[in-house]
Order: structure tokens, then C-alpha cells, then sequence
């Protein structure tokens, strides 16, 4: 059984009574404790950046060249909390209940309670900072909404939001660097996790440049290395993100969760062609102003704008009539889906949706839905050469955000003592689906107010902890694997690029283990990869040496995905009902909708890593409701 | 669409580089710049060889992290475009495209076609922030911001870092990423009580990385991926001056 360590009272009082009794370290104590921080996003830049603050040593590692360009860069809508300064009825009660009914009762309440309420103090976090938040006319903050809920709540820079969170974050981060509090170790890339006696005590990490293996030891690991939605490799997400990280910690004890709930986004640009590399997402934002649909009629040939008005179906206000446009993203990927299998989908490949702004710039004029999204419609036209303010955008949905990740208890600590996990790499917050507009959110809550608190606690038991050094047998013995790993990438000689194996395994997993999944189709696609996985370990080809080598770095992250694949698709066989972005089809009502089932199923999963040849072994963290009803989703 | 490559090959930072031919086929117009030369260093991959090494991330133009020389212009013919959202549309069947590193003294060059920009980072470092730590923070709306200002803040902090206004530059000066910074925050009222010793700092850690002097040309704002104002250099000069004047 899985131990949340969830603290003692009411829900509302949980945090604080946590805070209240937790340990603390004197501040000539902290500096004698180091803290590795992997990742340099939001989550990772706001953690290292307090802590340092705090007083401790941190080292911070990404593998970009630099810590402003971590993914949470892209991040475009905004920032949800429960400031209430739309007087609309909101509240961090209210936020909680949202988050918790978009992750269709599948998240923890402490959790998601505390991310509520943690928010108002992040707004004014990044205002401090000099983030341009978009403000009314007097000066006042300005919101807007996002799908899945009924108030506006959501803070936002234009469409820009995470890249001016990031700026405050990295901001923050360098004043640290220059206060020399902080190490930045960038174009590293973290290869292994080192656990002594059971704990995580420093990690392996590769100098993308110069390729040397390096050491480095630590009190602590925090890994805020973001989500694996890049498994599918056409994504939202950046080319280099990945699950290496996680997915090593996961083969030293770390439990996985969750680890088929993945949200496909529903406003991305399709895909029109082989080559593609990626999918850019388009913000849910535009939702907000934009309507949804496709043709009445299959088969349509005509352009959108030569289709009259009474033959376009309007499909969301037409199912969900109380959310429209502005249903949770898994609900409106996979009404965009049915639609599209039926035959009604349009663009080039017949994969896509209309999101129209007609309507909108009739009513309240080009200038202000240019003012609102302009830099959006510029991107569109950028890589499709069309005008989106003269015909609809075409969109469908795309792999976007990981809900699982690794396991952790309401200290954000993973299974293993000393290894923490924040952000998206982690899984806590969002249940089967997460709500527009609180990744950034969560990202931010943990780094900056739940970490700074919850390590210290750990480290206070650390403080008498025998000092470990990277001179440790432990290290030696996993710097050798890693250097045994990278020998055999170089030495198989095959004839297949990792973008291959990378491919077919995105291809893979978005046909059988995707917006839908069957029992069939998992079984199937289990087999499949693991042929892949074969193949892969005999036919892959990396040209050039173990210095700089893009398609080395490449090669690893895809075996880790080639793992992780499996892992997917086992934890959506366990999963016999459909639950947020889980669709089973064999669960579903006859209207079509998801088919929960809490009497077997209202567990959080928990894999253990049992070795290379063994099939994981499945934990079970059940999901206790106190402070909301289990009800049907339903935004009809 | 064929295209005729010339695409500058460098082993390390101290080795020296060449322009090596390249001949690409099977071009589609759809296809971003960097997913042309995936296909070309896929190619590359089967016959052996080393692949093109080159920056790349988001491929959504906000990451910063590609940038190269395209025919003499950075991140290629479009204005207001990073590499990655520049497509083959803008190129035709039998081109000749030169295709180089960002150029400059505190770029080196680590392979091919990527660079070390952490010199950027060491003028953020310098003072390119504003000194409140987590558990500091007013409630946000006692801040109060004019719409106006807020945006004209947007504009400057929308900077990606990428390094096209200094690879442009005949100077190679930093000076629009620098004064982007200085702008972002001299405007909002949190970032005006360091403002003075921020500008004197920042500009003294962009001598010390070697960049060079601006003149005025205004070649950075054009090629700017984010199209920021050239007039922050000139907010930039301001405020260095006032502050050298009235300092005590």
C-alpha cells in the first residue's frame, strides 16, 4: 500500500498544519547541504532559485545551452488562480473542485486543495518579478477563461504566458548564479540517479559538448525534467524533451503513475506530411473566441468559407451545449476524433477541425481579437501561409501533456528517500485530465512554495547523514553503466537512424495506445514495441564519436522511450474503464461518453521496476473523497 | 524541390571550418528549414557521415535555441521569423542557400552550426533582474500597472535570447538584447529601484564578454525574430547616462 503521507485535519488546514510542524534547518546549517536540481523550467528554475535563497547549494542541470529555454517557454495561454478579481464567484474551493472533476476523480484532494490554494501567492510572486501580465485599463490585473470551468480565472501575457513566467523564473535564477548560490551546469544532460544506502545522494551527467561523464553528489535530487508526451514523437513539445531522467530514476526504485494518461490537445495544427517534426499547438485560448467546427456533410470538398452556415456543425455547442467551445481538452479531442473518423474532418489529409474567428471579429473587431491572439494568428500564418483572420484555422488534436509520472507522496518525495519530483515530471496534481492553464500553475506552486518546504524537512535528517563524495563505489558503478550504454549505441552499426525507431513508435502508440485505446490494441502494440525495441538494439546507427553528437544524445532518450512505450500501454490495459484522457473503448455509455468506474477502479497506479525481462509489478494508492462527491463529468 | 547547399562544417571550437557542398532533393514546400535539414542529415546517417549539427528545440519560434546565417541573413529571408518557422515556401527549385553559424567573438562556435551564447547569460546574471525573493510579494493587484505600460513592458520582454541582433551586427553588439532587458524592467515600478546600478552593471558585463559598440545601423531590430524596438537601445543609453550622472 502506498503512503501519501497526507498531514492530519480539514482539508483547508492541511498545508498549514504541515507547514507549522514541519522541520526546519538553521540558516548556518543550509549551507552546508547541496542540492542537485535536474531541469531548468519553471518548476526546476523556481525550486533551485528559493532554495538558494534559502541559503542551501544547488547545482542546476539542463541540456539545453541555456536555462531560458526550457520547455515551459512555449507554454502560451496562462496561469489559473483563485484571486477572484472577476468578483464571478470563485474561490480556492472552487478552483479545487474544478481541478479535481476536469481529472475526472483520479488526483489526490490534499493535492489538488493545496495547488488552489497556493496560486493566489503565485500571481503575486510573478508580478514582483516584473511579469507583464496583461492589465485592464486602471491598472488591474485582467483575466480571461479556460476550458472546463465557469469563471475567469485565468492571468495571461498575451499568448506568451509560460515564456514571461519562464523569464521571471530564470530571472530569479541567475540573481542566484550571481550571488553564487547556484551552479549552472548547462548542454548536460543527467544519464544515471546514485542512491546510497537506498537514498538518492548525486547523479551521472553527460557534457553534451565535450561528452566527458561527470559526477556529482548531493544531500538531495529533485528532478523537474517535465512530461514524455515526445513518446509520441509528433508533439507539442520540444525536440529534446524527454523521459531519460524519470525513466533511469524509475529503474533505481521510483514508481511510475499514471502512466497512460497523456491530454491530447485539441487545437494543434495537423499534420500534412511525413517529414513533420513536430505539431505546434495553438492556444486553448483562442477558445475562448474561436467556434468549432466541421461540415454536416462527409465528405465535404468545398473550402470552409464556401460552406453556408446551416451546413457547418457547431459539434461541441452542439453535444455540450452549457461548456461549447470552452469543454476540458479530453472531451473536445475526442469529439474532434469522432468527428474526423466519421469522415467529416477537413484540411489536406481530412485530420482537422475549423476553429473560426468570424463571429468574433463581426462582433467586436478585428483590432481586439488581434490584440488578444495576435501573435498567435501571426505563428498560423508563418507555417501555413494562410490569413486565420480571413478563413478558419484548421486544428486537431495532438499528444500534449503527461498527467502521469513518477509517483509521489504529498512531499513531492518519489519512493526513493532524497528524490524528489516536480512539475509535470511528477504526476500529482491533474489526475486523468488536466485543466487548461494549471500546468504552468503546478509547475510554478511546486518550485516556489511547496519544495522549498517539503526538501528542508527531508534534509533536516540529513544533516548528521554520513558526507558522501563522488569518490563512493555507488558512483563509479553507475558512471561504468552509463559509460557501457553509450559504447554499445556507438558500436551496434546498423542502418537506422534513432528518429526512426522514434517515429515508428510514435506512429505505434498514436494509433493503439492514443486518444482511444482497446484491449486489443494494447496487447497488440505491447508486442510491437518490444519487436522495436529489438530492432532498435541491433539496427540503430549513430555516425561520428562520444564527444558532441546530437544522434547519441538522441539514441538514448529513444531506448528510454522504447521502455516507457510498454509501460503505457500496460498501465492502460490495467485500467478497465475509461477516465479522463483514458478512453477505453469498451467503457464508454451509449451516448458515447467516458464510462468511469470508481467501485474497482479509483486507485492512482504505481509501478515498481522489476528488472529488464519482467513486467512491472502494479501498486495501488487508493484515491480517498472527503471534501467532494464522486459524480458523472458531464459539461452537457 | 532540389536545393544546393553550401553549410559551414566545423569539428570543435579551436579547429577551423569549411562551406561543404551539399545537394538535397525531395524537398517539399510544407517543410519548416530545420526539417529540411533533418532530411538531409537523415541521408547523412544512412551513408555513414556525421550529421549537421545545429541548435534546435520548441520549433515553435519562443525557445530562441535555433539560429543560424541563411544566405547572409539570420534565421533566413523572412523578417519576424526564427529558423524553425521559416518553411521551404520561401525558397525555389535550384537554389544555391549558404548557411553558417551565428558569427561572433562571444559566440564560439562548439560544432557546425551551434554556438555558445552563455555570454547572454552572463548579462542576465549581472543584474538583468529584480531582486525579490519567493515570500517577498505584495498582493498582486496593490501594483497597479497602466494597460499601456504593461504591454509596451510585453514588448521588450519578449526577447528569445537567440543572438540575431549580435550575428547581424557589423559590431557584433549586444546592445538590443541588453536594452530589451533594461527596458522590461525600468518600465514596470517593481524594477525601478535597482534600475541605475541594473544598466551600469549590465553594460560593463557586455563590454567584458566582447561584444562590441552599437552605432545606430539598426540592422538588429530588422532581423529580429520578435521584431523589438532599435529605440530601446536609445531607453538603454538614456538611462546608462542618468545613472552615471547621478551616481553618488
Amino acid at each position: 500500500m502506498m503512503d501519501s503521507k497526507i498531514p492530519a485535519g480539514e482539508l483547508a488546514d492541511k498545508w498549514k498544519n504541515y507547514k507549522d510542524s514541519s522541520n526546519l534547518i538553521n540558516p548556518a546549517n543550509r549551507k552546508k547541504l547541496d542540492i542537485i536540481v535536474v531541469g531548468t523550467g519553471l518548476a526546476g528554475a523556481s525550486c533551485a532559485a528559493t532554495l538558494a535563497e534559502q541559503g542551501y547549494n544547488v547545482k542546476s542541470f539542463c541540456f539545453q545551452d541555456s536555462a531560458r529555454r526550457a520547455h515551459s517557454v512555449a507554454a502560451q495561454g496562462g496561469v489559473n488562480a483563485a484571486k477572484n478579481y472577476k468578483n464571478d464567484g470563485d474561490s480556492v474551493f472552487r478552483m479545487f473542485h474544478d481541478t479535481i472533476k476536469g481529472g475526472d476523480f483520479r488526483s489526490r484532494e490534499a493535492n489538488v486543495y493545496r495547488l488552489a490554494e497556493c496560486s493566489l501567492a503565485l500571481i503575486d510572486q510573478a508580478v514582483a518579478q516584473g511579469v507583464p501580465f496583461a492589465r485592464e485599463y486602471g491598472g488591474y490585473l485582467n483575466n480571461r477563461s479556460f476550458g472546463g470551468v465557469q469563471v475567469s480565472r485565468t492571468f495571461y501575457a498575451r499568448g506568451q504566458t509560460g515564456q514571461q513566467l519562464m523569464v521571471g523564473a530564470y530571472q530569479a535564477l541567475m540573481r542566484q548564479v550571481s550571488a553564487g548560490k547556484v551552479q549552472t551546469y548547462t548542454r548536460h544532460e543527467m544519464l544515471d540517479l546514485v542512491l546510497v544506502d537506498g537514498k538518492a545522494r548525486g547523479i551521472i551527467a553527460r557534457n553534451l559538448e565535450t561528452g566527458e561523464i561527470e559526477r556529482h553528489a548531493a544531500n538531495a535530487v529533485v528532478l523537474a525534467t517535465g512530461g514524455y508526451g515526445k513518446v509520441y514523437y509528433l508533439s507539442t513539445l520540444a525536440m529534446g524533451c524527454n523521459t531519460s531522467a524519470i525513466w533511469r530514476a524509475h529503474k533505481k526504485g521510483a514508481f511510475m503513475s499514471g502512466v497512460s494518461w497523456i491530454q491530447f490537445h485539441p487545437t494543434c495544427l495537423p499534420q500534412i506530411g511525413e517529414t513533420q517534426s513536430k505539431l505546434t499547438l495553438m492556444s486553448e485560448s483562442l477558445r475562448n473566441d474561436g467556434r468549432i467546427w466541421v461540415p454536416k456533410k462527409a465528405g465535404d470538398e468545398r473550402v470552409p468559407n464556401d460552406i453556408p452556415e446551416e451546413e457547418r456543425d457547431y459539434y461541441l455547442e452542439r453535444r455540450y451545449p452549457t461548456f461549447g467551445n470552452l469543454s476540458p481538452r479530453d472531451i473536445s479531442s475526442r469529439a474532434a476524433k469522432e468527428r474526423i473518423d466519421a469522415g467529416c474532418g477537413v484540411g489536406p489529409m481530412k485530420n482537422a477541425v475549423c476553429l473560426d474567428f468570424s463571429k468574433a471579429i463581426k462582433e467586436q473587431g478585428r483590432d481586439k481579437i488581434e490584440e488578444k491572439y495576435g501573435n498567435l494568428f501571426r505563428m498560423y500564418d508563418k507555417i501555413n501561409g494562410v490569413d486565420a483572420y480571413k478563413e478558419p484555422m484548421l486544428i486537431s488534436p495532438a499528444a500534449h501533456f503527461t498527467m502521469g509520472g513518477l509517483w509521489v507522496d504529498y512531499n513531492l518525495m518519489t519512493t526513493i528517500p532524497g528524490l524528489f519530483a516536480l512539475g509535470e515530471a511528477n504526476f500529482s496534481d491533474h489526475g486523468a485530465n488536466r485543466l487548461g492553464a494549471n500546468s504552468l500553475l503546478q509547475s510554478c506552486v511546486d518550485g516556489y512554495f511547496i519544495a522549498p518546504y517539503t526538501i528542508p524537512n527531508y534534509l533536516s535528517g540529513e544533516l548528521k547523514a554520513e558526507k558522501i563524495t563522488t569518490e563512493h563505489p555507488a558512483f563509479k558503478e553507475a558512471e561504468d553503466a552509463v559509460q557501457a550504454q553509450i559504447i554499445r549505441f556507438l558500436n551496434v552499426d546498423g542502418h537506422l537512424s534513432a528518429d526512426y525507431f522514434h517515429k515508428a513508435l510514435g506512429k505505434l502508440l498514436y494509433d493503439k495506445c492514443g486518444l482511444s485505446r482497446t484491449k486489443k490494441s494494447l496487447e497488440a502494440a505491447v508486442i510491437e514495441i518490444k519487436a522495436l525495441k529489438k530492432s532498435f538494439d541491433h539496427e540503430l546507427k549513430i555516425p561520428g564519436d562520444d564527444q558532441l553528437n546530437s544522434e547519441l544524445e538522441k539514441a538514448g532518450r529513444v531506448a528510454d522511450f522504447l521502455e516507457l512505450g510498454v509501460l503505457m500501454c500496460y498501465d492502460a490495459l490495467q485500467r478497465e474503464e475509461s477516465c479522463g484522457a483514458h478512453f477505453r473503448e469498451e467503457y464508454q455509455t451509449t451516448e458515447g461518453e467516458a464510462l468511469r468506474n470508481d467501485e474497482d477502479f479509483c486507485y492512482v497506479s504505481a509501478w515498481e521496476w522489476k528488472g529488464e525481462e519482467v513486467q512491472q509489478e502494479l501498486h495501488k494508492e487508493p484515491l480517498v473523497f472527503e471534501a467532494v462527491k464522486l459524480t458523472v463529468r458531464s459539461y452537457k | 524541390m532540389k536545393l544546393y547547399l553550401k553549410v559551414w562544417r566545423q569539428e570543435n571550437r579551436t579547429s577551423g571550418g569549411s562551406m561543404i557542398d551539399y545537394e538535397v532533393d525531395g524537398i517539399s514546400e510544407h517543410m519548416s528549414f530545420l526539417e529540411m535539414l533533418d532530411l538531409l542529415n537523415e541521408r547523412l546517417i544512412l551513408k555513414g557521415e556525421r550529421v549537421i549539427e545545429f541548435d534546435h528545440d520548441c520549433r515553435e519560434g519562443i525557445c530562441g535555441a535555433c539560429g543560424m546565417m541563411i544566405n547572409g541573413r539570420a534565421h533566413g529571408p523572412l523578417t519576424g521569423t526564427t529558423t524553425c518557422q521559416l518553411h521551404m515556401r520561401s525558397f525555389k527549385d535550384g537554389d544555391t542557400v549558404y548557411i553558417e553559424p551565428f558569427r561572433a567573438a562571444a559566440f564560439p562556435i562548439l560544432r557546425d552550426l551551434k554556438t555558445d551564447r552563455s555570454s547572454f547569460d552572463h548579462i542576465i546574471q549581472a543584474g538583468g533582474y529584480i531582486s525579490a525573493s519567493t515570500g517577498q510579494a505584495p498582493e498582486s493587484n496593490s501594483i497597479l500597472i497602466a494597460h499601456d505600460t504593461a504591454e509596451a513592458a510585453f514588448d521588450a520582454a519578449a526577447c528569445i535570447g537567440c543572438g540575431a541582433c549580435v550575428a547581424t551586427c557589423k559590431n557584433s553588439s549586444a546592445a538590443l538584447f541588453t536594452s530589451a532587458k533594461i527596458s522590461h524592467l525600468v518600465l514596470l515600478p517593481q524594477g525601478k529601484t535597482e534600475s541605475a546600478d541594473r544598466v551600469i552593471k549590465m553594460i560593463s558585463q557586455m563590454d567584458a564578454e566582447g561584444f562590441g559598440h552599437c552605432t545606430n545601423t539598426e540592422a538588429c531590430e530588422v532581423e529580429c525574430p520578435q521584431e523589438i524596438s532599435s529605440l530601446h537601445i536609445g531607453r538603454m543609453n538614456y538611462e546608462y547616462n542618468k545613472a552615471l550622472i547621478l551616481r553618488k
